[in-house]
């Protein structure tokens, strides 16, 4: 996900809850989207860290995940589990025009998404992975 | 019209019963006549299912009467006439259920067809059979009457029933539906069972009331008989307090006695059949190759009688008494409520194969992070299997066949990170168990989600080259 999502985002919500407690009173109104800014400003930081540990590879026989910056987490899921593929795209994403794909298997706990991908890499990944898995399916 | 000529869709969805070609006299009628296959038409079920199927319902009913008899008696016959005429339409749409459904067995398939309003015609084909467990009710054992319930593979969990068929008529079935499976004739009579283990009442009492929820209970109870002999005045609140959780512990335990009582493991062609039952007899069949995960548990207090639990997630659930799946087609089943360590060994041995795997421990330093569960933590895995052993007051096993693995996962935590150790978790399909191979050395988590990756693909490659479900011992 672009850095630029969480700051728009924040001073999209700062502006609108700032100008309606500015109704109320100017100086509130202004300390909430201070307030907001600043917060969006840390999230920002944090989401950017996130983000940056996130990375896909896509090997012969499975899809590699690896996310987390406190709890580092390294996902190995076989094309030969998945059992679907989603491509997701919130309205938040959608504004910025990226996608999320996100990898199902028989097992709950599987956790291989990918967010943030542009539309056109989305396609091809969901498209790549739905050609493996029907190649390499096994059952259950 | 002929037998069988008549197509599934001809029938019109309405209260006009699809009468069978071939009326079979109610009672008494061996439901497949020997002879050529796909000749005998429909069938209709046992003409006592209305009455066995509306019987809990009617008990129930039956309960709330009694509980209400008050109102009867202070002149009131008005909630009598309520609790027939509930009772009455219990039967009835039991009876037009009846009407509505009929059954046949084809050389290829079975075929039951079912509803008033809305027509459900389904075909289960047998070579796609998976496992025909039978269920008997009460008042179905005191009338000779039994469930069938075939469960088809595939991840979908589809399944047909049959409620129900006579106790001879129900064997007969499954052990054509059965032969037809395994490409034999129909009338090929079912190979022996060879009956692995039972478990003793006394036995199954005693873990009971040691198990958390007996211990849990006994207790409350004695928490409760010492306040109210202490405190006589706190009486009323003590037993007022205690008596919801009482209540839903002693259901619990009145479940698992029932449901588990005078349990059998007997080694069937096709897979591990459990009988079990107080008044309610099940009889279900493990196939072997559908087994997920298995899971052995020791809680603390069985530990001195060296008793076990061996519970497995298994594929393609069996219908709960709604006809749905519990748990998204997967289910968990005791595959041994309570044993020894040799009668575990047994029925392990049965569904895991050689399954004995060099298990190895985490370093010394992970105390600092598990200081209770350090104890009994330990993992390994071969070409075949996963081992791993977690839990400190409940120790517990785990047992995941690498074929079966869904996808490989590391995690590493902040304290894991400093301690230089990470999880791997293995996830399968199954719901109760949870394989993971708990704080392992870092260096060695690293190679061995690789390792793991690669031998879990070799073993689902091994397996598909296999033979398919029908010879899986």
């Amino acid at each position: 996900m672009r850095v630029w999502e969480a700051l728009v985002v924040g001073t999209l919500l700062g502006l609108l809850i700032g100008g309606g407690v500015m109704v109320a009173s100017v100086v509130a109104g202004l300390a909430v989207l201070v307030g907001i800014l600043a917060l969006s400003v840390t999230s920002l930081w944090f989401l950017r860290r996130r983000f940056r540990a996130w990375h896909y590879l896509e090997r012969a026989e499975d899809l590699v995940v690896v996310r987390g910056v406190m709890l580092r987490r390294l996902s190995v899921v076989p094309y030969g589990r998945m059992q679907y593929v989603d491509v997701t795209a919130g309205p938040v994403e959608r504004l910025f025009g990226l996608a999320t794909v996100k990898l199902h298997t028989a097992a709950a706990a599987s956790d291989a998404r990918v967010p943030g991908l542009e539309p056109a890499e989305a396609a091809r990944l969901r498209d790549q992975l739905a050609r493996l898995g029907e190649a390499k399916a096994a059952g259950l | 019209m002929p037998p069988g000529a008549q197509p599934p869709s001809a029938q019109p969805p309405s209260a006009q019963p699809p009468v069978a070609p071939c009326p079979q006299p109610p009672g008494a009628q061996p439901p497949v006549a020997p002879g050529p296959i796909g000749v005998v038409g429909w069938q209709r079920l046992h003409p006592l299912s209305p009455l066995v199927r509306s019987s809990r319902a009617v008990a129930g009913i039956a309960v709330v009467a009694v509980l209400n008899a008050g109102q009867v008696r202070h002149g009131n016959p008005l909630s009598l006439a309520i609790y027939g005429a509930l009772i009455l339409l219990g039967l009835v749409a039991g009876f037009i259920a009846w009407l509505v459904t009929r059954w046949r067995l084809d050389a290829d398939a079975l075929r039951i067809e079912t509803g008033l309003l809305r027509r459900d015609s389904r075909r289960l084909p047998v070579d796609r059979i998976q496992a025909v467990d039978l269920v008997q009710p009460f008042l179905g054992r005191i009338l000779g009457l039994a469930e069938l319930r075939i469960r088809l593979a595939g991840a979908d969990g589809s399944r047909g029933r049959l409620s129900y068929l006579s106790e001879a008529d129900a064997h007969q079935l499954r052990a054509r539906l059965l032969a037809a499976h395994h490409g034999l004739d129909q009338a090929t009579p079912p190979p022996p069972e060879r009956v692995l283990l039972s478990v003793p009442t006394g036995r199954l009492l005693a873990s009971v009331a040691t198990s958390f929820l007996g211990s849990s209970a006994g207790a409350l109870t004695l928490v409760a008989l010492v306040l109210s002999i202490t405190v006589p005045s706190a009486l009323a609140v003590v037993f007022g307090s205690s008596f919801s959780l009482l209540f839903a512990l002693g259901s619990g335990i009145w479940r698992r006695v029932t449901s588990e009582f005078r349990f059998t493991a007997a080694a069937a062609p096709d897979g591990l059949r459990l009988r079990a039952g107080m008044f309610q007899t099940v009889a279900e069949t493990i196939p072997a190759g559908r087994i997920q995960a298995v899971r052995m548990v020791e809680p603390l207090l069985w530990r001195p009688f060296g008793w076990r639990r061996v519970i497995v997630d298994v594929a393609g659930g069996t219908a709960n008494r709604r006809g749905r799946t519990s748990g998204g087609g997967q289910v968990s089943r005791a595959l041994l409520p309570v044993g020894r360590a040799s009668d575990a060994e047994l029925v392990l041995d049965r569904v895991l194969g050689d399954h004995r795997v060099a298990l190895t421990r985490p370093p010394r330093r992970v105390r600092f992070k598990a200081p209770l569960g350090y104890h009994f933590l330990a993992a390994g895995y071969d070409r075949r299997h996963a081992v791993t052993v977690n839990g400190r007051l409940q120790r517990t096993t785990c047992w995941v066949p690498l074929e079966k693995v869904q996808s490989v996962r590391r995690l590493q935590g902040p304290v894991q990170r400093r301690l230089r150790v990470s999880s791997v978790h293995l996830d399968t399909a199954g719901r109760s168990v949870r394989a993971v191979l708990r704080d392992r050395e870092q260096i060695e988590a690293d190679a061995g989600v690789e390792e793991l990756a690669e031998l879990c693909r070799t073993a689902r490659a091994a397996r598909s080259l296999a033979a398919p479900l029908s010879s899986v011992q």
